[in-house]
């Protein structure tokens, strides 16, 4: 397991980290042969798919682990949902990126962030839910006995108990998700396109780190291939350190003995 | 203050399994009343159908009258106000593992809707005095999580979690058999304590138990309830001869 992490560390490093400058995160790419140029663009426009995707993908796939677990248990509705969660899952990137092409860019929604979040966040709804459910299948019988015993409302037992019980474990379920998602470039390459200008708009194209490193990989020119380096070390960075700060935040409420 | 539960022709099943038969009887107010008998007699079953808990499983199913009060429990009330006013203990403690000490005991009220900051940490304190667990946790109240507590601390927080709702009957389901034996005898003592203020229904497995705590006992054997009377009459000179072979320990 350690081996190939730091393979793929060492590597990147080696190749990467002497291309990272301050210009590398402040400036937009220059024109193509010119030597320079950043790629704050991408890391920025990165950073708002990835907000977009968790804004869609966080909340339906909870909620979807929530009915499955709590209160479709048994029922054909909860089967037919768990069931398209895992064809879900399997559905390849590329397959989901000209899905979202065909069924959400239009003329009137052209090549969008939007449409790059709403790709990415799908693919982030089957991790979510399943590991949701699991987590709360984990919550013993006796805790949510005794809060039935109390008198508190199921639904309110659900929300208020089990859930925050497993949310650990749903936490790091959604980190999961976050992780993989953020690497795709398949979903975005017919969806957010990508943008060499600097753009937030969200109804505009926007550029993505990993669109921006395959880019500048098959490119001919030495100098994008070293900035392609930079920033896959730059995104593999970014994800580590998102998942430490949600896992640090999450942490920190925790009580002492608490499991 | 306790109040008296009435039983009437009360039969339960778990799916085809008839697991109570026409149990009748009447738990006096503010005693102790011990049921005792072999696993899968049904004393289990038959206290959870005391507050409702029974039927949330949903093969469960449960004919009969239960009146707690002046309440008829299956007729005029809905299941979440039945268990605010009959409070109740497991087997294996059970505190809620992501809250503190304090948030475990307020937990009933908080959850259903009773915030005022004030009032929650007299009825903490109270409940907590009153579970005799106050002198030990009273420093750590918001910093330790209720899991981290002893099996025995744990158990008394449970009772302090159901005590805080104020309810008038509270339900032992075996309290002390996952507890060792200065754990239990904290939790007799308590019991001893407690049953001036609520009606205490305590089912055991241990006959000294039941000796100890309670002054009413009822024997419980294959789903029927065989004998009910004082807990010294049971003990000394049952009228029935399955009750004799059972506390004399030929059998269960």
């Amino acid at each position: 397991m350690v081996a190939p992490l730091l393979a793929i560390f060492g590597y990147l490093i080696y190749k990467g980290a002497s291309s990272l400058n301050w210009a590398f995160f402040t400036q937009i790419p220059k024109p193509e042969g010119e030597v320079g140029g950043g790629m704050a663009n991408a890391i920025v426009g990165s950073g708002v798919l990835l907000g977009l995707a968790s804004l869609i993908g966080v909340p339906v796939g909870i909620g979807g682990g929530v009915f499955l677990a709590e209160f479709g248990r048994g029922t054909k509705l909860a089967n037919a949902v768990r069931f398209t969660a895992d064809v879900l899952n399997g559905v390849p990137s590329i397959v989901m990126g000209v899905a979202v092409y065909g069924l959400v860019v239009t003329p009137a929604m052209p090549f969008s962030a939007i449409s790059g979040g709403i790709a990415l966040g799908i693919m982030m709804i089957p991790t979510v839910t399943r590991t949701t459910e699991e987590m709360l299948l984990m919550v013993p019988h006796a805790v949510r006995e005794a809060a039935l015993a109390l008198g508190v409302p199921n639904w309110r037992s659900v929300l208020s108990i089990t859930i925050k019980t497993a949310s650990p474990g749903i936490i790091t379920g959604c980190m999961l998700a976050f992780a993989r998602v953020a690497g795709e470039t398949a979903p975005l390459i017919f969806t957010a396109f990508g943008n060499s200008n600097w753009s937030v708009a969200l109804n505009r194209p926007i550029s993505a780190l990993p669109l921006e490193i395959y880019r500048y990989a098959i490119s001919p020119y030495d100098d994008q291939h070293r900035q392609a380096w930079a920033a896959a070390l730059v995104l593999v960075v970014l994800i580590v350190a998102a998942v430490s700060l949600v896992r640090y935040v999450a942490s920190r409420g925790v009580l002492k003995g608490a499991s | 203050m306790g109040v008296g539960i009435e039983v009437a022709s009360l039969n339960a099943w778990y799916g085809a399994n008839h697991t109570l038969q026409d149990i009748n009887l009447n738990i006096p107010a503010n005693h102790a009343t011990a049921l005792i008998g072999p696993s899968g007699c049904g004393k289990s079953t038959f206290v959870r159908c005391l507050n409702r808990m029974h039927e949330t499983n949903p093969i469960a199913r449960v004919t009969g009258t239960v009146r707690i009060g002046d309440l008829d429990i299956y007729a005029d009330a809905k299941p979440v106000e039945i268990r605010r006013r009959v409070g109740m203990v497991f087997q294996r403690p059970n505190p809620f593992p992501t809250m503190s000490i304090y948030d475990n005991v307020a937990a009933g009220l908080k959850l259903n809707g009773y915030n005022n900051r004030h009032v929650l940490d007299e009825i903490v304190e109270r409940s907590l005095k009153d579970s005799a667990l106050w002198d030990e946790v009273k420093d750590d109240l918001r910093k330790k999580s209720g899991a981290s507590l002893s099996g025995g601390q744990q158990q008394r927080l449970c009772i302090a979690r159901a005590l805080a709702v104020d309810p008038e009957v509270l339900l032992m389901d075996e309290p002390a058999s996952a507890l060792d034996p200065v754990s239990t005898s904290k939790i007799e003592d308590l019991i001893f304590q407690l049953k001036s203020q609520y009606t205490i229904v305590i089912v055991t497995h241990n006959m000294q138990q039941a000796a100890r705590v309670a002054e009413k006992t009822g024997f419980f054997l294959n789903g029927r309830m065989v004998e009910f009377d004082s807990t010294h009459k049971i003990f000394t000179n049952p009228s029935d001869k399955r009750t004799e072979d059972y506390i004399t320990g030929r059998f269960g």
